[in-house]
């Protein structure tokens, strides 16, 4: 990750002591260096295009895909890890997007609901969701949908489950499957009965 | 959350002693824990030192027949090792029985073993506590306790240490590996891992300043019928009240480890050897000198019966 002119300088005087165990930065000079926002520059890949941005070290994923990508469909609910509204894909496996700072995914490639489909070619999650009504006020639903995608793929590369009866058998495709491997991801309007019906439709589909 | 500077470290020695030389400074791993407590000001790192790139993600198999779990091993990924799933499916299932799929592929195994307590008062910077702030008092003795711990706490703390895998990291007789600032390895046994508040309830294991997990050893495989079960408020995605880990041999004995009660994994091999007698003897043997609150002593109760209904379990498919 490249690193700002202020940071590096920082490090180097780490760096440079290491193994030597004083000097020791203390805490009141170091927060000294600190009275503006360490900046921090990271390139990641975002539904396929590659971005570079110059982020303050505290952004954290959700706010970098949000604020400076504009990329609003991922929505930020509790903003701790709770309520799975920030759901997105990085390097293929589910995330709250809320719990990892952007400078963490630096060579990272990030999938958004924008990234799966859009409204003139919709994949077939979000299509199943308008089908089967897996929504009300639809806050959540972006984080549900790349739950749902990411989870058919743990089914599927046999990732076992807390309901799962067997360790040693590959998962099954039901409804208890989907039910706890979902749980992440809270629907404050409560349409998850809907929610399981519409992955349970896309999950019949061999993909 | 406060400002911080961020740097990749080269290797874990690396690490650990860029992290004894800054006051304040922290590693992060998977961040779940660490973020969530740094955007409310319980974390305040001046420097995060990111250790995701340093080849730790790797389960290998040792020369003694057990396995060495890279200490950024996703909690995913070790609860699906097919070599964890055969030989020591009580880490599965404990790992399973935690968080939420999302969390599970980000939260590591160094990282999953130092998360900090869920206990309400530590998460209110309003509230006094020991353990965010020594030496301000406990809000939590007096107030609402149902979810806090009933043994091995003290007047100064009653927080459980709230993680799942740790419970079966105990029963199977892990070993934590470090290195030191100084280039210096150890091994801490899981036992010792955690430590008891007593009077310094901010003193959570016994890692020293900059001191780096590189992997989580266990034994080779001891056989039996592996079960956990966590009993919670809702059926999943939520931490336990109690949690019981049972290793049941064909012989009757076995290994027991209890969570949701305690500062850390709660095993005591005295009460183990009382499997044989059953549920009752070995619960209250496990929970002598518990010091319950009234509105957490249901919890006495519920790991006898947890336990109970769990060696029932085991019985019928050993």
């Amino acid at each position: 990750m490249p690193i700002s002119r202020r940071n590096f300088m920082i490090l180097g005087a780490v760096t440079a002591t290491a193994f030597a165990m004083p000097p020791f930065i203390s805490l009141k000079a170091y927060a000294a260096s600190l009275e503006q926002p360490a900046m921090s520059k990271v390139t990641l890949q975002v539904n396929g295009k590659p971005q570079t941005l110059e982020v303050d070290t505290r952004t954290t994923l959700l706010d970098a895909l949000r604020e400076h990508l504009h990329l609003t469909g991922t929505k930020k609910g509790c903003d701790h890890g709770q309520c799975g509204a920030c759901t997105v894909i990085a390097d293929g496996r589910r995330i709250n997007s809320c719990l990892t700072l952007a400078v963490m995914h630096d060579g990272s490639d990030v999938t958004t609901i924008e990234g799966l489909g859009m409204p003139d070619k919709l994949h077939p999650m979000q299509a199943a969701f308008i089908k089967h009504d897996g929504y009300q006020c639809g806050y959540c639903t972006p984080g549900q949908i790349c739950s749902a995608v990411a989870v058919l793929k743990e089914i599927r590369d046999g990732i076992p489950s807390h309901v799962s009866p067997s360790l040693t058998e590959p998962p099954k495709l039901i409804a208890a499957e989907l039910q706890e491997r979902m749980s992440g991801n809270i629907c404050r309007c409560g349409a998850y009965s809907n929610i399981i019906e519409a992955i349970t439709e896309v999950a019949e589909v061999p993909a | 959350m406060r400002a911080f500077n961020y740097s990749r470290a080269d290797s874990p020695a690396a690490a650990a002693s860029q992290a004894a030389q800054v006051e304040g400074a922290k590693f992060i791993a998977g961040g779940t824990n660490l973020l969530d407590l740094m955007k409310l000001d319980i974390e305040t790192p001046v420097h995060l030192i990111d250790i995701n790139h340093l080849g730790l993600d790797q389960i290998e198999a040792t020369p003694e027949g057990g396995l060495r779990i890279g200490a950024l091993v996703r909690n995913t990924d070790l609860a699906a090792d097919a070599r964890v799933r055969k030989d020591y499916a009580l880490l599965s299932r404990a790992l399973l029985a935690g968080a939420s799929g999302q969390l599970r592929n980000m939260a590591t195994t160094a990282g999953n073993l130092l998360q900090r307590t869920r206990c309400p008062y530590f998460y209110d910077t309003h509230q006094a506590c020991n353990k965010r702030n020594p030496g301000s008092g406990c809000a939590a003795i007096g107030g609402v306790t149902r979810q806090l711990g009933i043994i091995g706490v003290s007047d100064a703390c009653i927080a459980t240490h709230p993680s799942d895998m740790a419970i079966a990291m105990r029963a199977l007789d892990a070993q934590i590996e470090t290195v030191k600032p100084d280039g210096s390895t150890r091994s801490i046994a899981m036992a010792d891992f955690h430590q008891l508040p007593g009077n310094t309830p901010h003193i959570e294991t016994s890692l020293t300043p900059g001191e780096f997990i590189t992997a989580v050893t266990l034994p080779a495989p001891v056989g039996g019928t592996h079960i956990y079960h966590k009993v919670r408020d809702r059926s999943s995605y939520a931490f336990a009240l109690v949690s019981v880990g049972l290793i049941l041999q064909k012989d009757g004995t076995g290994r027991v480890a209890v969570g949701g009660v305690a500062p850390k994994p709660w095993r005591v091999e005295a009460a183990e050897a009382l499997l044989p007698k059953g549920a009752k003897a070995v619960s209250e043997r496990l929970l002598e000198g518990a010091t319950p609150t009234d509105d957490n002593q249901f919890k006495l109760t519920l790991v006898e019966r947890t336990l109970a209904s769990v060696l029932a379990q085991a019985r019928e498919t050993a």
